[in-house]
């Protein structure tokens, strides 16, 4: 209090409004970088010397088998012998039709291309958020482009039929890889939703559902599938292989996402159901509009995560003798023709290349994904 | 709050024959614990009451059954005509006519202010789009904070959030509203933001229900106090006599620890 003598010694009263200013800035430019993130203290310089001696070692091979001495061009697998020879290129072109075809007619390929195009001209502009006319888009996704696909790529009813045990390499990868997503995701909501329902026989079903499902290796899914399906129905009842492993792979991966769905449900809080029952939102409203909107944000990278797993584990329809990316490249190995110490090499590093392309692409447009739907709400 | 203690316009009339909520011999059990015993409370349209108590003496439970938050075993709710039962319709029809404002805001982080606004009318009410948005812009003005429509919730002050909650039950157009504990969670400077925009509310003649521990605003606005300890109301009385001429032992010494 001004004016008063006061005795006590910490009594204060502040007299002006301290401006606001920037924080200090640390040394700028490349060498402060370096001396803050490199050469900080003698650790962390010791560290950086030896992780550049490790890099020195590894990179340099590693770049003259991919590049400098690689064989880029050759007809068979002479050119792909000798003492320092690298990856053998040449192998992965002569054999490219293959691994993204199988044995797909090639006379007939352009329809794979065709629907190809036609995906990638549906999931870019779905993909990029300021392009309008998302629910056309959606339409087109989920309801035109698979029938178109379906006709296109097995040719029922106008075109040459093409039976699916044709079909091979990263065209099978993708068919498995992008049926299971889109039916694993719509079909985990439904199971993570049974799951907490308070219906005793809605949850109960769901329970046993996804336990079932988790509880089996997918091999054995794919096993059981092919070789004991048939044993359980009709003589002449016959399901197409792939199918069967398409049915398989989707209902596996359906249980996995309800589970990783379920947790997203979890952590939104009771309020947040309270305040849409109160609103007199029926059920269907409160989950769609307020519940899961939150919940499926919550565990993107989980939900991703899945997806990732699930394109991965497409290479295990190899073993019920579906070819596909993997498999197809493997089988090409045997290869008279092209068999040289290169060959497995390079078809596994060409086939590791393409997973990893579509892998990261997921896991990039999640992260995207994830910032873009941030509306900073964490009380 | 010198302004806060003018004497209550005229406008606040309550209905002399319109009952708009009404508990008869009500029970309500957590398991084997009996959290409601024989409640019985009429509400008449137009009618202002505060529910005090000490924690845990069932006055959130109470009001939360009354939009079926939370189900009663035993006994009758009869709300704005309508009884609540087991029947989903009846239920919705109920929560269509009675907004509530919950201690915590509740307001939905994924939409922004306007949406959180909007989304009841225009799924509930069918209103068109435009309209509701009308109307939503129409009650942020009122509870004065249009400007922060576009919005999400997180970035909003825990004042400004649960006005934006009182908005947006308004969009309802409720006949009845309930208040949670809705200054208890807020910080003290904005408790006053969110009393004045109450106060208008029933100046404005709107039936309300609160659970609060605002004794100022009380003696302002209620026309009736409740209070409840251990699942029953003890005592009921006008504001000036309920915190003058306490009557129970449990009400004198709740008032004792609280009015210092």
């Amino acid at each position: 209090m001004p004016g008063i003598e006061n005795a006590n010694p910490f009594a204060y009263v502040s007299t002006e409004t301290i401006p606001q200013s920037p924080p200090p800035t640390a040394a700028k430019g490349v060498a402060g970088w370096l001396k803050t993130n490199l050469f900080a203290t003698p650790r962390d310089t010791v560290l950086t010397i030896i992780v550049a001696l490790i890099l020195l070692w590894i990179v340099p091979p590693m770049l003259n088998w991919l590049f400098f001495d690689a064989v880029w061009t050759g007809d068979g697998r002479e050119a792909c012998l000798g003492e320092h020879v690298g990856a053998c290129w040449a192998f992965v072109e002569a054999k490219f039709g293959q691994f993204m075809y199988g044995r797909y007619p090639a006379e007939l390929r352009w329809r794979v291309d065709l629907t190809g195009f036609l995906l990638i001209a549906g999931l870019v502009p779905i993909a990029i958020p300021s392009v309008p006319y998302k629910r056309e888009n959606a339409i087109y996704l989920l309801v035109v482009f698979p029938i178109i696909a379906f006709m296109l790529l097995t040719g029922w009813p106008f075109l040459e039929p093409v039976e699916t045990s044709r079909w091979g390499g990263l065209l099978v990868t993708l068919v498995v890889a992008i049926v299971g997503i889109v039916v694993s995701f719509p079909l985990g909501i439904l199971l993570a939703l049974g799951r907490r329902s308070n219906l005793p026989i809605v949850k109960t079903m769901s329970v046993i559902f996804i336990e079932f499902w988790r509880g089996v290796p997918l091999i054995t899914v794919l096993f059981m599938s092919s070789v004991m399906l048939p044993l359980f129905l009709p003589a002449d009842v016959s399901f197409d292989k792939l199918l069967r492993a398409l049915i398989g792979v989707a209902l596996f991966s359906s249980a996995y996402m309800a589970e990783v769905i379920r947790g997203g449900l979890q952590a939104i809080p009771k309020g947040q159901y309270e305040a849409a029952n109160a609103m007199a939102l029926t059920y269907w409203q409160g989950m769609r509009l307020i519940i899961l909107p939150q919940a499926l944000k919550l565990v993107i990278p989980g939900i991703v995560n899945t997806f990732i797993g699930l394109f991965k584990d497409t290479s295990l329809v190899l073993i019920i003798g579906i070819f596909d990316l993997l498999g197809i490249v493997q089988q090409n190995f045997t290869d008279t023709n092209w068999i040289s110490p290169a060959t497995p090499a390079t078809g596994l590093v060409f086939a590791a290349f393409i997973y990893f392309i579509f892998c990261f692409g997921m896991s990039r447009y999640s992260a995207f994904m994830e910032e873009r739907l941030d509306t900073g709400h964490k009380r | 709050m010198s302004e806060q203690a003018a004497p209550a316009p005229a406008k606040m009339e309550v209905s002399e024959t319109e009952v708009a909520v009404e508990l008869i011999n009500m029970n309500k059990w957590y398991g084997e614990f009996h959290v409601l015993r024989n409640i019985n409370l009429k509400v008449m349209r137009g009618e202002r009451i505060v529910i005090a108590g000490p924690s845990g003496s069932g006055k959130s439970t109470m009001i939360r059954c009354i939009n079926r938050l939370e189900e009663h075993q035993k006994g009758k709710i009869i709300v704005d005509g309508i009884e609540l039962t087991n029947d989903l319709k009846k239920i919705d029809e109920v929560r269509r006519e009675v907004g509530m404002v919950f201690q915590h805001f509740n307001l939905f982080p994924h939409l922004t202010i306007l949406e959180n606004c909007t989304l009841a009318p225009i799924w509930v009410r069918k209103m068109p789009k435009k309209k509701a948005e009308e109307i939503a812009m129409h009650y942020l003005e009122r509870v004065k904070i249009p400007e922060q429509a576009n919005k999400y919730p997180g970035q909003l002050s825990g004042g400004q959030q649960q006005r934006v909650a009182i908005a947006r039950s308004l969009c309802m157009n409720p006949r009845i509203m309930l208040f949670d504990e809705p200054t208890s969670a807020l910080d003290p400077e904005m408790i006053k933001e969110v009393l004045d925009t109450m106060v208008g509310l029933a100046e404005e003649g709107m039936t309300m229900l609160c659970v609060t521990h605002e004794m100022g605003f009380a003696r302002q606005v209620a026309n009736r106090v409740i209070f409840m300890d251990q699942g029953q109301i003890v005592e009921q009385n006008d504001p000036i006599n309920f915190f003058d001429h306490p009557q129970h032992e449990r009400t004198k010494l709740f008032l004792s620890q609280i009015l210092h």
